[in-house]
């Protein structure tokens, strides 16, 4: 019979098995930024001990650093600057890769790691930050890990890990306009709720998927774990290939070629069998926005915020009923026209180029209304540069957006920076968890799309309603 | 790391589904480049009434006695989802929590929790709510006794619950075991892969 993806990389990385599923796996990369790394790389010389293949492990400052413009190792986040000085210290001292502060490929690990051709199909890599499998788009095995086993993986070049099981997501039809790749994983994670993938490994494939360009492909594999995935994966094509040629790192001239051999070799056999199959047919979706405190609290733009009664399992009522209370909202309110305080555009689901533009489509001659506090934080100082440089950035500042530097920025809350307490806010993040953008800050998940509509009507707003 | 073998324990319920590793340990809390010093900030945008504040909220379970010795939570589903941030499990276990029983698990806090001397249990929902009913009743005379090496979890009512664990995640509980140092046992292995590797895949090694 034949093999996923999955178990070919699987098979292609084992060292040893060390009984009952688990395996000893070679890592082909390691990721780290200055929140969690700083403390891995602390760790391993507290114990004396070396990263094995520093040319092989890379760091980027993003969680901590502030994103206005003119920023330094000072941070507003109380006690933020050792967590950067730390890094760079222990970064040196073990002498591996660090795009830094001031350099112009520095951004959010997940936009930076692709971008620069550091993560390619076929290749294990891991990082202690969950979203590490948006990478997984490119074809690579590559997923979240804590900083204990991100020591572990830079001192032994290797991980032990549970097998798997395989699911394949496979996303049908093709979406209309003003829906997105953000919109075709809210909807999954919708329909089958945040734990659907827990213990899988998922394919996404589907001729939704084939159509979707490079970096939409990251959007949606950049969710899979707010699904509960172990990691996610999308078997390279022309559009992977395409994309990673002539990146810094990738592979050039007789290598490329051997590269690309081995990686059209990767895709899952026509006969091969996953433990679980699910089919989103994305012809009929329409722009999605979340209403709760989980991503899987959430439906189209054109929906109402469910009633508890409605809902029969005791848990997911209960949930329901606490997420209203904590984002102020009554059973049945219509989503589109719910009042906004703000609007975020960046993080690593949606700030490359291609969301810019996108945005930035919808901002075209227009103003963010009234009172509302609007920030776009490109990805990468890549990602900022090639915006500035078909001008992008006029149009987000003519249009009342704040234009940043690159960072992870306000989806999360370290104690500074925000988008208000308490406020409304829509946001083109992943995690709109309680307290996640700042303590009482209720975040409305949409596409960059979606957050530029309502920020222009501030309101929640279907984008379709508003063509460029 | 703490060894784990045995534990009888109180237990606090906390059983809403999808608790992520934000509300476990908000990032705010997260105030230095260290593993210690984030008991306090365990929960704290519900344990305390405003953020940065210390004042406690009575209604929070882990502020009410006799939960406040609790070293067992009883979770639901899809605890620890979110962030991979190890801080949760290092405020948990600073806190003074052993061992956690949920229905199911985020994998990566999973694997966090079995490096930090932290037991995650998995039993069926129904058993958890049963547990949780059971430990309401009188938390401090209803304990729940977890024996890691029989993998079985015991109610004062006698009933036990039989749970799994990966082999190598009971032993590394049991043993207390440095990771990096049971994987370099393997290095000969490791460099073998490696050195052909590199022949046959020349492209990964920069
Ligand atoms: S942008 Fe947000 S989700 Fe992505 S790595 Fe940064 S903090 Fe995490």
């Amino acid at each position: 019979m034949g093999q996923t993806i999955i178990e070919k990389l699987w098979e292609a990385h084992s060292i040893a098995d060390l009984g009952d599923g688990n395996q000893l796996i070679y890592i082909d990369r390691v990721f780290f930024h200055e929140r969690t790394g700083s403390i891995a790389l602390q760790g391993l010389e507290a114990a004396g001990r070396t990263v094995r293949n520093p040319e092989q492990v890379f760091g980027c400052m993003d969680h901590i650093v502030d994103t206005i413009p003119g920023r330094t190792d000072d941070t507003m986040v109380p006690g933020g600057s050792a967590f950067i000085t730390t890094t760079r210290k222990a970064a040196h001292a073990a002498g591996v890769n660090l795009f830094d502060l001031g350099d112009d490929r520095q951004g959010i690990v997940h936009v930076v790691s692709p971008e620069q051709g550091i993560a390619l199909p076929g290749l294990t890599l891991v990082c202690p930050d969950s979203h590490t499998c948006t990478q997984g788009a490119l074809g690579a095995l590559a997923w979240g890990i804590g900083s204990t086993e991100c020591e572990h993986a830079m001192a032994t070049k290797t991980l032990a890990v549970k097998k798997p099981k395989t699911m394949r997501v496979r996303f049908t039809g093709q979406p209309g306009y003003g829906v997105t790749a953000k919109d075709m994983i809210l909807h999954l994670i919708g329909r089958h709720t945040a734990s659907g993938g827990v213990g899988y490994a998922i394919e996404f494939a589907g001729e939704a998927v084939r159509a979707l360009p490079m970096e939409a492909r990251f959007t949606l594999c950049n969710m899979a774990v707010e699904f509960g995935a172990w990691s996610c994966i999308i078997a390279p094509d022309q559009t992977t290939y395409a994309y990673l040629a002539g990146r810094p790192y990738a592979p050039k001239g007789h290598t490329w070629e051997q590269a690309l051999a081995y990686w059209q070799t990767l895709p899952s056999d026509d006969d091969a069998s996953f433990d679980k199959e699910t089919v989103i047919d994305c012809s009929a979706l329409v722009p999605q926005v979340t209403w709760g405190t989980s991503p899987q609290h959430e439906t189209g733009i054109d929906g109402i915020v469910p009633d508890p009664a409605d809902e029969p399992d005791t848990n997911h009522r209960q949930s329901i009923e606490r997420a209203l209370e904590y984002m102020d909202l009554e059973p049945g309110t219509q989503l589109a026209g719910l009042p906004i305080d703000s609007a975020f555009i960046g993080s690593c689901t949606n700030s490359r180029l291609s969301d810019l533009r996108n945005a930035a489509a919808i901002l075209k001659g227009h103003k963010v209304a009234d009172g509302i506090k609007a920030i776009c934080v490109p990805g990468s100082g890549q990602v900022k540069k090639a915006a500035e440089a078909e001008g992008l950035d006029k149009i987000f500042t003519a249009a009342g957006f704040e234009w940043r530097e690159p960072g992870c920025s306000m989806c999360f809350y370290a104690g500074g920076d925000n988008l208000g307490l308490g406020k409304r806010t829509v946001s083109s993040t992943n995690r709109n968890f309680e307290n996640r953008q700042g303590p009482g800050t209720k975040t409305h998940l949409a596409s960059p799309t979606t957050v530029a509509a309502s920020a222009i009507k501030g309101c929640l707003t279907d984008v379709r309603t508003l063509e460029p | 790391m703490d060894k784990f073998t045995t534990l009888t324990a109180i237990a606090a319920p906390l059983l809403r589904i999808n608790i992520d590793t934000d509300a476990i340990i908000p990032s705010r809390e997260m105030k230095r480049v260290s593993k210690e010093g984030l008991g306090e900030g365990l929960f704290a945008a519900w344990r305390y009434t405003e953020p940065g504040s210390r004042n406690e909220n009575p209604d929070f379970i882990l502020n009410q006695e006799p939960y406040r010795q609790a070293q067992i939570l009883l979770a639901g589903t899809n605890f620890g989802c979110g962030s991979s941030r190890e801080h949760a499990a290092w405020a948990l276990a600073e806190w003074g929590i052993r061992a956690i029983i949920a229905p199911s698990f985020g994998t990566i806090f999973y694997a966090n929790c079995v490096r930090n001397g932290i037991l995650p249990a998995v039993l069926p929902e129904g058993r958890v709510q049963a547990l949780a009913a059971l430990v309401a009743e009188d938390p401090k005379n209803n304990q729940i006794n977890i024996d890691l090496e029989k993998k079985i979890i015991t109610t004062p009512d006698q009933l036990t619950n039989t749970f799994d664990i990966a082999p190598s995640d009971q032993e590394m509980l049991m043993e207390g075991l440095d990771t990096i140092a049971v994987t370099m046992k393997r290095d000969d292995e490791i460099l073998a892969f490696q050195a052909q590797d590199r022949l046959k895949r020349p492209w990964i090694y920069l």
